[in-house]
């Protein structure tokens, strides 16, 4: 059941704009490079010059094939390309080559883990289609006075468009699936996903509606181009169809505009000047039929999907599927993830593959989805530039899991090993590296029983009411005791070393 | 020779490749035919560009690298793109266009090493059946100068009758090249959709269009053709991936036993009697031949009128939106806002008959109306494609008149664009199912007009077309006629 917002539920579907990353264009042969001189990567066909015509690169398809996979998607056998027709100056052909009545990728499905109160849940978003069309241009109003410019070069960029079925019930979850959908573009490399640079452009429709009522009339946000306009846009948006409900308006369809500086969405256009695009099937280009041996053999080429390495992570490293999910947000991550989860790992002074009850994977994960990427974070780089090597935090971790150093002294370390890595050379083995940290920061865990005793022996003296209290059936009184202990060993004392001594000593 | 310009393609050919003249001789001769533009043929002449490829010609055939047609004139309907000559399709709306490129049909021909006399007057976009809608007046028919000539490549087909160059190519999308070529007495063939490139031929129906040779004879025509032809698919997606045939090797095949298939609905009520005439002594002769009559029907003939005006002009509304003002071609001086230049632009550019059919296309494509009207006429296209194969299997060419009638006067149809569209019958239905067809002349009506003979073959047997067609022409001499003062 989604969670209500004053009473109503919020019904968001997604059409997302995801440029593809071929060299050219997707019925000509000229470059899809970004940022060039205006008009320099336009050839005649994107200038829709008389005589032109236009030919389907089979680049772009491809990467319509393969995104097809990524998402379970059913591939069309026969897809039609159609001709969108409507006026404007950047539209040079007077018409936009879409994909209307039959589209490429069909069905499909994202699904990805969404926070709701203090549970993690699984959401999946069905998706209604994906289709292959061209972009237009784009028209220059600021540097001509009086007048408009128009810039062709990105006329004829190849476009998924990928739709979704309204399933999504928040803007946070809306945020969730574009997130899961920009990584899986990007993951399998069909796009780019610079949303400053419009790779990855998201329109929102949004809707209204009491529980159990129908569908209420829906508006589409457009080019929503960073994840936090998106959230901010849709509560925005909910915010204020449910005040004209309740004001007794009725929601008119519409295509509306988000304006980051006042927060708020206003309408384009409505309903009312919407275009008859007199769709029909484009006479110059054949349909795009693919045989199920191009599907396989596109499928045999295709790097290992998030979806399916997550799966791998589960069986392979026993981790929660969270976690796997997490560490498959990005293939850098996952890659940095399995390089030290391969590291050679001394194996825990029980030899049980666990400290603490965690196995040594899900350590690693714990400090790649915390500590790692919260310095990340913090330094606003990506895991390629990560100065802590996966050798070096295998290591960390070994020294954890063999009581070498306590947690605490490992973040230490790590913060040691992120910040002076440049001054460690290169050529000494990661684990001696660590070991000279933990040697020069005096972090040694504190394994030698006599002298922890001894400490232990101060403590209980110094504290006898603890003592008497813990001994009178009050288990919190412990941790009176066990603060001062470690206290005094300077934090080097092994804490569950200090548990079993206190327990021997006053049980 | 005082006669260079009523020689056929062949015998140039064969004078240029002995040397007997030069392509600078023969290139000036028909020069100098179309000073004063005679019957307002052409719409752009360059000599110093034409002789310049004649001398380029005289140097290849000088030194052994000389294509099959070095040296021959030729001259390009105006809806081909060209570098070294303006490119208008008849419109205003492009008056002065210069394309970048060449049309892969102008560069083949190049490379066959045919020389460029110029452009050819034609229908505003190839809209039309008489020529009387171009922007830059109307083409007399050499025969008689107060007819039409027929259109939409009406520039071509009277620009070969009247000698004013022995081969040009023109476009058929409902009869452009088999009504214009019936009129003005010439021959002409529209192949199989798909074996010309249309990449460079400015688009009026996609799904229709298809270049093709006019010329004298059915042998000039297959030396055209064997060069035009040919796969072009990283330009034109609707061009087909396969070689281009010889089509001369075949002319002379005997027509002992060639089944002809005579549709009844070609011969019914609207048929004028001078041209059921002229067909039917055309059709004895091939008995003579040998070829045996076999009664057929298309039975959709009729339908295919309302098909083809739902599906040309709807693809012709959306092909012609590119023509806005905005990037090439005419804009509009005077303007308020964008939509006014748009509108103003377009008002001023397109003539009345373009208009007609963007207007026609718009509406048959709109919300509510495509089910009824294009998806309606896409599958009785179908049909009347589906009633050809039928008749295939009873026969192996189809023949029958070309147009209802002989070339009518300026002014007849004028102020009554159906009429206009019901003299596309016989056409009509081979385009509609991308058939090659042909016009080959078959003797004169009313007037002392020339009348066509059309024959439709089945897909990719234009040699077949042109074997009938070119042993017609040994045993007549209807296509060795000229009009006066040729």
């Amino acid at each position: 059941m989604s969670k209500l917002v004053q009473g109503y539920e919020v019904v968001i579907g997604f059409e997302t704009h995801a440029q593809l990353s071929t060299q050219s264009k997707i019925f000509s042969r000229a470059p899809t490079a970004f940022g060039a001189e205006a008009n320099t990567q336009a050839c005649a066909v994107d200038m829709a010059l008389p005589g032109t015509l236009p030919v389907m690169n089979i680049g772009a398809v491809e990467r319509a094939i393969e995104f097809g996979l990524a998402i379970n998607a059913h591939i069309a056998e026969r897809s039609i390309f159609a001709r969108k027709n409507y006026f404007y100056p950047d539209l040079p052909k007077g018409y936009q080559i879409s994909q209307f009545e039959i589209p490429v990728v069909q069905g499909g499905e994202v699904s990805f883990f969404l926070e709701e109160g203090k549970e993690t849940v699984r959401k999946t978003v069905r998706l209604e289609r994906a289709h292959l069309e061209e972009d237009a241009g784009k028209s220059l109003h600021e540097d001509f006075i009086g007048q408009s410019g128009i810039d062709l070069n990105r006329a004829g960029t190849p476009l998924l468009e990928i739709v979704t079925r309204p399933d999504m019930s928040s803007s946070e979850e809306a945020v969730a699936y574009a997130k899961e959908l920009h990584k899986i573009v990007t993951w399998i490399g069909i796009c780019d996903g610079n949303m400053q640079e419009g790779s990855f452009r998201c329109d929102a429709n949004v809707s209204v509606r009491k529980p159990g009522a129908e569908l209420g009339t829906r508006r589409e946000i457009k080019n929503l181009n960073s994840f936090k306009f998106m959230q901010q846009a849709i509560d925005y948006e909910v915010r204020w169809q449910i005040e004209q409900i309740e004001d007794g308006h009725a929601i008119q369809q519409a295509t509306v505009l988000f304006d980051p500086d006042t927060g708020e969405t206003r309408a384009m256009r409505t309903k009312e000047d919407a275009a008859d695009y007199r769709y029909f099937p484009d006479p110059d280009l054949p349909p795009l039929v693919i045989g199920r041996d191009w599907v396989e053999r596109v499928k045999s080429e295709m790097a290992e999907l998030p979806r399916v390495m997550a799966e791998r992570f589960v069986k392979d490293y026993a981790l929660p599927e969270y976690d796997a999910t997490q560490l498959t947000q990005s293939k850098a991550v996952a890659a940095y993830f399995e390089e030290v989860a391969k590291q050679p790992f001394f194996v825990s002074a029980d030899g049980s593959q666990k400290v603490y009850g965690i196995t040594i994977p899900k350590l690693a994960s714990n400090w790649i989805m915390g500590e790692v990427s919260r310095r990340l974070k913090a330094a606003d780089i990506g895991i390629d530039q990560v100065p802590v090597s996966a050798a070096r935090l295998a290591a960390l971790i070994s020294r954890i899991c063999d009581s070498t150093i306590s947690n605490n002294a490992a973040k230490e370390v790590f913060d040691a090993l992120w910040n002076a890595s440049g001054d460690l050379v290169a050529d000494v083995g990661a684990l001696s590296v660590v070991d000279s940290i933990i040697e020069a920061k005096g972090l040694k865990q504190m394994n030698d029983t006599g002298e922890l005793e001894k400490i232990i022996d101060e403590v209980l003296a110094a504290n006898p009411k603890n003592v008497e209290e813990f001994k009178a059936g009050n288990a919190k009184a412990l941790n009176g005791l066990v603060g001062p202990i470690m206290k005094a060993s300077k934090g080097k004392a092994n804490p569950a070393q200090v548990n079993a001594l206190l327990m021997k000593r006053l049980g | 020779m005082s006669d260079l310009h009523n020689l056929s393609v062949k015998a140039l050919a064969t004078l240029l490749q002995t040397k007997e003249v030069s392509a600078v001789e023969v290139a000036t001769r028909f020069l100098a035919r179309t000073g004063g533009n005679p019957h307002n043929a052409y719409l752009d002449i360059n000599s110093e560009v034409t002789l310049a490829q004649a001398q380029a010609s005289d140097a290849k055939l000088a030194n052994g690298t000389a294509g099959p047609l070095e040296g021959v004139p030729v001259a390009h309907k105006d809806v081909f793109v060209t570098r070294d000559f303006a490119t208008t399709a008849g419109s205003k709306i492009l008056s002065g266009y210069r394309s970048p490129f060449d049309a892969t049909v102008v560069q083949r021909l190049r490379t066959a090493g045919m020389v460029t006399l110029g452009k050819l007057n034609c229908d505003e976009f190839a809209m039309g059946s008489a020529n009387e809608n171009s922007a830059y007046g109307p083409v007399q028919n050499p025969w008689d100068t107060a007819r039409v000539p027929g259109g939409s490549s009406g520039g071509s087909a009277a620009a070969v009758a009247a000698g004013l160059a022995p081969a040009a190519t023109g476009t058929d999308t409902g009869g452009s090249i088999r009504q214009p070529a019936s009129f003005c007495g010439i021959t002409g063939i529209k192949p199989t959709y798909g074996r010309a490139s249309r990449y460079g031929m400015i688009a009026y129906a996609s799904s229709l269009d298809q270049a093709g040779p006019m010329a004298r004879s059915a042998e000039d025509c297959a030396l055209l053709l064997s060069a035009m032809c040919g796969g072009d698919i990283d330009r034109d997606s609707t061009s087909l991936d396969m070689p281009t045939e010889d089509f001369s090797a075949s002319l002379n095949n005997s027509l002992e036993g060639l089944r002809i298939g005579i549709p009844k609905e070609f011969f019914g009520e609207g048929l004028h009697a001078d041209v059921r005439a002229a067909v039917d002594g055309a059709l004895r002769e091939y008995e003579k031949l040998g070829a045996k009559l076999v009664p057929i029907s298309l039975p959709r003939t009729e339908l295919s009128i309302p098909v083809y005006y739902i599906i040309a002009p709807a693809e012709a509304s959306s092909n012609l939106s590119r023509f806005d003002g905005v990037k090439f071609g005419h804009r509009a001086k005077d303007y308020t806002d964008l939509v006014d230049m748009y509108k103003k632009t377009r008002a001023e550019g397109f003539g009345n008959e373009v208009k007609r059919r963007i207007m026609t296309g718009a509406y048959v494509l709109s919300h509510g109306y495509y089910d009824a009207y294009y998806l309606q006429a896409q599958k009785i296209r179908r049909m009347i494609a589906d009633d050809f194969q039928n008749a295939f299997k009873e026969c192996d060419v189809i023949a029958g008149p070309v147009a209802p009638s002989v070339a009518w006067r300026f002014g007849e149809n004028a102020n009554d664009p159906v009429a206009d569209y019901l003299a596309d019958i016989f056409t009509l239905p081979a385009s509609l199912a991308g058939l090659p067809g042909m016009s080959v002349p078959a003797g004169f009506g009313a007037g002392n007009m020339p009348v066509g003979l059309q024959l439709i073959g089945n897909y990719f047997k234009e040699a077949q077309l042109l074997n009938a067609a070119h042993r017609l022409q040994q045993a007549t001499d209807f296509h060795l006629q000229k009009p006066a003062g040729v």
